[in-house]
């Protein structure tokens, strides 16, 4: 993919959120482009900084205690992390867009549905207060519900309802980016099975690029053109969504694989990871997934392995990936 | 294989200001000893309100559980102490299912220290113990819940559940917090101490993939009745309820060459409230006809294999 192609760039994203006592390292050198258009599924465990990226690109980790250390965020070749915070107003909601995991919590209790879609709309387009609530009924009929509900408040919706009114508010102003966080977590497979269909019409119709954080390898089996595995704060591997499912090459990815329970097969005992994530405030020397992986060896423990290409797009994050060429630890 | 619990015509009611909310509503049902009987259903099926009765965290509003030959619902206030060593449960919301104020160590402490049988040192011991055992590590002893993330919480929620080693468990969306890697060592541990320690579980999720994988049995619920019951084995193999299929079609599949024919279902859960007799999944289902809508029963469609549908056997040739 050359520079021009790439929609969104992330060039090295740094993330510490820093406290008296500790500093947790959230994200530690992520870098991906993605084409406009597509949907890059983030996946990996709770605390991998899944959605510190996420907040990082829509610029709004809370900082204190995050700090961005470094980075680049290249929207159409622009970086965000440089506009002033006037301008960075004017891109979220309007241009970047997020869905965030909770639609519960996500919502303001004391204000009518309706009237949460329309504030977006009001804030990014210069239009008639009529318009803008036309403009906001048609949102929520998009979502599959009818417009005659506007004026009721969250608490009278069901949660798949809710989190299609958080899904409206996020595409009200038909944006270029949309970072999906967790979109159907809290909810049902059937109402989720719903959500889904919706969120790849809107897709296909709106050709907006988006970033599903996920960590249902089912849900990205079904949204993604593209997959990044996350742990520990870094891209362990990372390429289409074939390449990663049909040949997932970093044993950490192999482990996600195997711990799952499979509705097609019969396996008496799961193969879990064993241990735990690492603990960011204090991550392991090397290889961050070393003590947990079963190929571990006193390479993986001295020396961090470099996100190869091991295939035409597929980059992998390991020692013993294979590889076109040969490698030696630098250190 | 004897059974452990039976539930006969269960009922659970709520009384709100709107009508009567029928969570529960005539359910019939046995779990064997030593097995795990998994409930399904969405949200608001009244499948942790069900779990809730058996351990008697609620009154039932009619009906029976026969626990070990004998009636749970009837119990005086004593043998209720003495019954709950026995049930234990693990809850669904790690966020609210904790005390705020208590550390993991004196959540997982409190009910040692009730149940009269361990003196502090020997409580503490066990604490310890019991958090290896579910993968919590020493260095939060002392740590209270909003410093944990929500996959670890419900580590302190199993350790409490499992502390009085424990008969009968019933587990609600115990691994629903949980990461995939963490939630496989988690349902392994759970199948474990079941083997080792001979407990029954009834394990109450909505993810099929998890219940295929941990259950013997498995009960499908809808509105606050049972829908499809069956083996496990049964129930992925072939499936007679309208819902049941929609429900297991829904399930995203990690297989990304073979993609199952989805059935996306029309609309949302209807209201539990004050229902109209008849089959509740009607106004969703692609079946519905008039005899729907007079009360099903349940009936047996292949040995072992029960379903409350009129048109069960029609649909299905």
């Amino acid at each position: 993919m050359d520079e021009k192609k790439a929609f969104l760039q992330i060039k090295n994203l740094n993330v510490e959120y820093v406290t008296k006592e500790e500093t947790v390292h959230a994200v530690n050198g992520v870098s991906f482009k993605l084409e406009k258009g597509k949907v890059l599924g983030l996946v990996g465990e709770t605390g991998a900084g899944k959605t510190t990226i996420a907040r990082a690109i829509l610029r709004v980790l809370q900082e204190p205690p995050a700090v961005l250390k470094e980075g680049e965020i290249l929207l159409a070749g622009k970086n965000l992390l440089e506009l002033p915070e006037e301008k960075i107003c004017h891109v979220r909601g309007k241009k970047i867009t997020m869905i965030f995991q909770d639609p519960m919590t996500s919502l303001n209790p004391v204000m009518s549905v309706g009237s949460q879609i329309a504030e977006v709309i009001a804030l990014h387009n210069k239009i008639s207060k009529n318009e803008v609530r036309k403009k906001a009924e048609e949102m929520l009929e998009t979502v599959g519900i009818p417009a005659e509900r506007y004026d009721e408040f969250p608490h009278q919706f069901s949660g798949g309802m809710k989190q299609r009114v958080v899904i409206a508010i996020a595409l009200a102003c038909n944006p270029a980016l949309l970072l999906a966080d967790e979109p159907t977590t809290a909810l049902d497979v059937t109402i989720q099975a719903q959500v889904l269909e919706l969120m790849k019409k809107l897709n296909r119709e709106n050709n907006t690029t988006t970033i599903l954080i996920t960590h249902d390898l089912g849900v990205v089996a079904e949204m993604c053109d593209e997959v990044a595995i996350v742990y520990a704060g870094e891209i362990v591997e990372s390429g289409s969504l074939e390449d990663v499912f049909e040949n997932p090459s970093h044993p950490y990815t192999v482990g996600l694989f195997g711990a799952l329970p499979k509705i097609r097969e019969d396996v008496e005992w799961l193969s879990p990871i064993e241990g735990m994530p690492p603990d960011p405030t204090d991550l392991p020397k090397g290889c961050k997934f070393h003590p947990r992986c079963p190929k571990a060896t006193e390479q993986c423990r001295s020396c961090q392995p470099d996100l190869k290409e091991i295939t035409q797009g597929h980059k992998c994050r390991c020692h013993f990936a294979e590889e076109k060429e040969g490698s030696g630890c630098p250190n | 294989m004897p059974k452990l619990v039976e539930i006969k015509n269960l009922k659970k009611y709520f009384k709100t200001s709107r009508g009567m909310v029928h969570a529960v509503d005539g359910v019939t049902l046995d779990i064997k000893q030593g097995k795990t009987m998994g409930i399904v259903g969405e949200s608001g099926c009244g499948k942790s309100t069900l779990g809730r009765i058996l351990v008697h965290l609620e009154e039932s509003t009619g009906g029976q559980i026969i626990f070990n030959n004998e009636d749970v619902t009837q119990l005086k206030k004593n043998d209720m102490k003495k019954f709950r060593e026995h049930a234990q449960i693990i809850f669904q919301d790690p966020y609210s299912s904790l005390d705020p104020r208590y550390t993991v160590e004196d959540s997982i402490k409190e009910s040692l220290m009730m149940s009269g049988k361990y003196n502090r040192a020997k409580a503490l011991e066990k604490t310890q113990e019991l958090m290896d055992l579910v993968g919590i590590a020493p260095r939060l002893r002392l740590a209270y819940p909003h410093e944990l993330d929500g996959g670890r919480r419900q580590r302190v929620g199993i350790a409490r559940a499992l502390a009085l080693d424990p008969e009968f468990i019933v587990c609600d969306e115990p691994v629903s917090a949980l990461d995939v890697s963490i939630q496989a060592q988690i349902l392994n541990l759970l199948k474990k101490l079941q083997q080792e320690q001979n407990l029954t579980y009834m394990f109450i999720t909505h993810d099929l993939s998890v219940v295929k994988h941990i259950s013997d049995d498995i009960c499908v619920m809808y509105l606050g009745q049972l829908v499809e019951t069956c083996s496990s084995k049964e129930l992925f193999h072939r499936q007679y309820h309208p819902y049941t299929k929609a429900l297991l079609s829904a399930i995203p599949s990690v297989n990304i060459r073979h993609k199952m024919n989805r059935i996306v279902l029309k609309g949302e859960i209807t209201s539990p409230i004050n229902p109209k007799p008849g089959c509740r999944f009607a106004a969703r289902c692609n079946y519905a006809c008039e005899k729907c809508h007079e009360p099903q029963k349940l009936m047996e469609v292949s040995p072992d294999h029960f379903v409350s549908c009129c048109r069960a056997k029609e649909i299905n040739n």
